[in-house]
Formats: C-alpha cells, sequence, structure tokens
C-alpha cells in the first residue's frame, strides 16, 4: 500500500457508479413529465412477496441521478392519488410508457386542480 | 478503540435491501500510515499517531519525522509527509510504525464517531448563532435580529460574563456521535457513514469506532 497522491475521488463519479448499479438488470423505460406510465413495485406484505403495478401520469421529476423521484397521479374514484417513486429504489423492478404527452411545463401541478376533460393531456407523436 | 484520518467527499444516497433509503456521507478514509506509537510510559498515555494524504512541500523537521519511520523499522515502506498528523487514543489492535491502517477496521452495522471542523460562518449575530428568536418582521416593527436586552441597570451595572451575543461563528471541533456504517469499499478507500458529519466538502476528518459500540474497549 501507498499514500502517493491519489486522484482526487469526485462525488460524481462515485454517483454515477452506485447509478449504474441501481440500474442493472432493470427496465425502465424513457419518459417525460406528462407522460402516463406503469410503475411495477415491489411488495412485502408480511413474508409475502407481490409485484404492485401503479399507473398514472408522471407529474413531476425531481432530483438528479441516483437520487431521481417521480411523482404518478392519477385519479380513483373522483379521488386525486398522487405516489412518489425513488426511480433507482431496488424494488422499482419495471416501468412502462403507456401513452405519450405533450406538455409544455416541466411540473403539472395545475393538474391538480383540475377534473376531467380539464384534465386530459394530448398525446406527442 | 479503532480510528482512520478521512476527508469528506460528500452526501448522497443509498438504498439498503429492503428499499429504504439511507441519506449517507461518504468519506475517503486512509489508508493511514502509522508515524508514530505514544506509550504509558513514556507519554503517559496510549496512543497512535497516523498520517493521511501528502504534503506538497514539507519543511525539514517536518520531514524528519517521517525519516525517522525507517530508522526504526527499515523493512518499512517509503512513507512520503502526509498532510495530517492526528493521534488516536487508546488504539486496538497491534499496530507497529510503519503499519497502515485502512477503511477495513470498519464493517458495515458498526457505529462510529467523527470528529471535524464545522463550517465557518464568520461574525454571525444571535439569531444564527444562539437561534434567538429575534423580533418581528412586519407590523411597524423595527425591531428584527436584534438580541435585545443584555442585562440590568445599576445592579450589577455591568454585562454578565458568558452573556450570548454576535461573534465569530463556525470553524468549532465538533463531534457527530453513534454514526451507521452503512457500506465500506475498501478498494477505494470509502467509508459510506449515515447521516450528516461536521465541515465543507474536502474537510479533514477522524473516524473513531463509538464507544461503547463495536470495536471499542481495549
Amino acid at each position: 500500500m501507498e499514500t502517493t497522491a491519489t486522484p482526487r475521488i469526485r462525488l460524481e463519479d462515485i454517483e454515477k457508479e452506485l447509478l449504474q448499479e441501481a440500474t442493472k438488470g432493470k427496465e425502465i423505460e424513457e419518459f417525460r413529465p406528462g407522460d402516463t406510465v406503469r410503475v411495477y413495485m415491489r411488495m412485502i406484505e408480511g413474508d409475502k412477496e407481490k409485484i404492485h403495478p401503479f399507473e398514472g401520469v408522471v407529474i413531476a421529476v425531481k432530483g438528479a441521478g441516483i437520487r431521481r423521484t417521480i411523482t404518478v397521479r392519477k385519479v380513483i374514484h373522483g379521488y386525486g392519488v398522487e405516489r412518489i417513486f425513488p426511480l433507482y429504489s431496488p424494488n422499482l423492478v419495471k416501468l412502462q410508457v403507456l401513452r405519450r404527452g405533450k406538455v409544455r411545463r416541466a411540473k403539472l401541478y395545475y393538474l391538480r386542480g383540475k377534473k376531467g376533460k380539464a384534465a386530459k393531456i394530448k398525446e406527442r407523436k | 478503540m479503532v480510528g482512520l484520518i478521512g476527508r469528506k467527499i460528500g452526501m448522497s444516497q443509498l438504498f439498503r435491501e429492503t428499499g429504504e433509503v439511507v441519506p449517507v456521507t461518504v468519506i475517503e478514509a486512509g489508508p493511514c500510515p502509522v508515524i508514530d506509537i505514544r506509550t504509558k510510559e513514556k507519554h503517559g498515555y496510549r496512543a497512535v499517531v497516523l498520517g493521511f494524504g501528502v504534503k506538497k512541500s514539507p519543511n525539514k523537521p517536518y520531514a524528519g519525522i517521517f525519516q525517522r519511520i525507517k530508522k526504526i523499522r527499515p523493512d518499512a515502506p517509503d512513507i512520503p509527509p502526509t498532510q495530517v498528523l492526528r493521534e488516536i487514543r487508546d488504539f486496538n489492535g497491534d499496530v507497529k510504525i510503519g503499519d497502515f491502517v485502512d477503511v477495513s477496521i470498519f464493517k458495515p452495522g458498526m457505529k462510529v464517531d467523527v470528529t471535524g471542523y464545522t463550517k465557518g460562518r464568520g461574525f454571525a449575530g444571535v439569531m444564527k448563532r444562539y437561534g434567538f428568536a429575534g423580533g418581528p418582521d412586519s407590523h411597524g416593527s423595527k425591531f428584527h435580529r436584534r438580541p435585545g436586552s443584555i442585562g440590568t441597570s445599576k445592579t450589577p451595572g455591568r454585562v454578565l460574563k458568558g452573556k450570548r451575543m454576535p461573534g465569530r461563528y463556525g470553524c468549532d471541533k465538533q463531534t457527530v456521535l453513534g454514526l451507521e456504517v452503512v457500506k465500506v469499499d475498501k478498494e477505494r478507500n470509502l467509508l459510506f457513514v449515515k447521516g450528516s458529519v461536521p465541515g465543507p466538502r474536502g474537510g479533514y476528518l477522524i473516524i473513531r469506532s463509538h464507544k461503547g459500540g463495536e470495536g471499542d474497549g481495549g
């Protein structure tokens, strides 16, 4: 072992590697805010393990690298439900894009106040 | 007690197998050469002197400390003068001058205490420095971030010693106790410790086994 001056270790490089490890063997389709996606989350109930899909519109993407999270919104029986997923969680098995939406902003929080037709997002071709 | 000298790289996050997110500080720790050993007989206490980093232009007296290693142990590897020297008191384990201590002394799940110097905040007011409430911002108030009264009048006619007032804040030695080691990367000498740690990125730290925890005693 030596004490020679090691090249400076950068946090960015470490995070990049963590990200690579985290994405290994995972199917995450490319997506944008406004897209309708299905997220497959591994859930542990007692000693059983099941994969639970959640379907909805991506209304926000936050964070960079391994810290990235997405907020997915859907309306169930008239109630708006939002879930925040850490994109690179080991429990997130798969992310599928069902429909590509055409939107003009990065955060779609305005959808929260809209109902029915007003909450519709045009399809992106 | 076992310990190492390290450098703070920054904060990130890791996932546990359960998917739980763990906020971590990444520390580049060691390998630290043992420069000297303090003994009960000679110095009155037990400790090892560890080095870390490489000093660019050491002066002669400082360089001499490192040349001494070769004299005591001719088989020791070349150790260039290190940037920092720190003593770790009551070091466990059989180390000799010229040995290297690295991150493998820590295992995931172990608790550690991390010592560093907090970020300097310059001349700070009483709200930042001591958490005083200050006054209202609006409603005609002209009393915003001031400390208020600092004492009584004729009796005692002076300000009490230790009265908390504005002044230099930060750059203080601080130890965070009982942080969990989440991951150890032996190849690159990295330590992933749960939670935050004093000081700026690139600041030097001392990482010791937690008092009373695993690796302590002796």
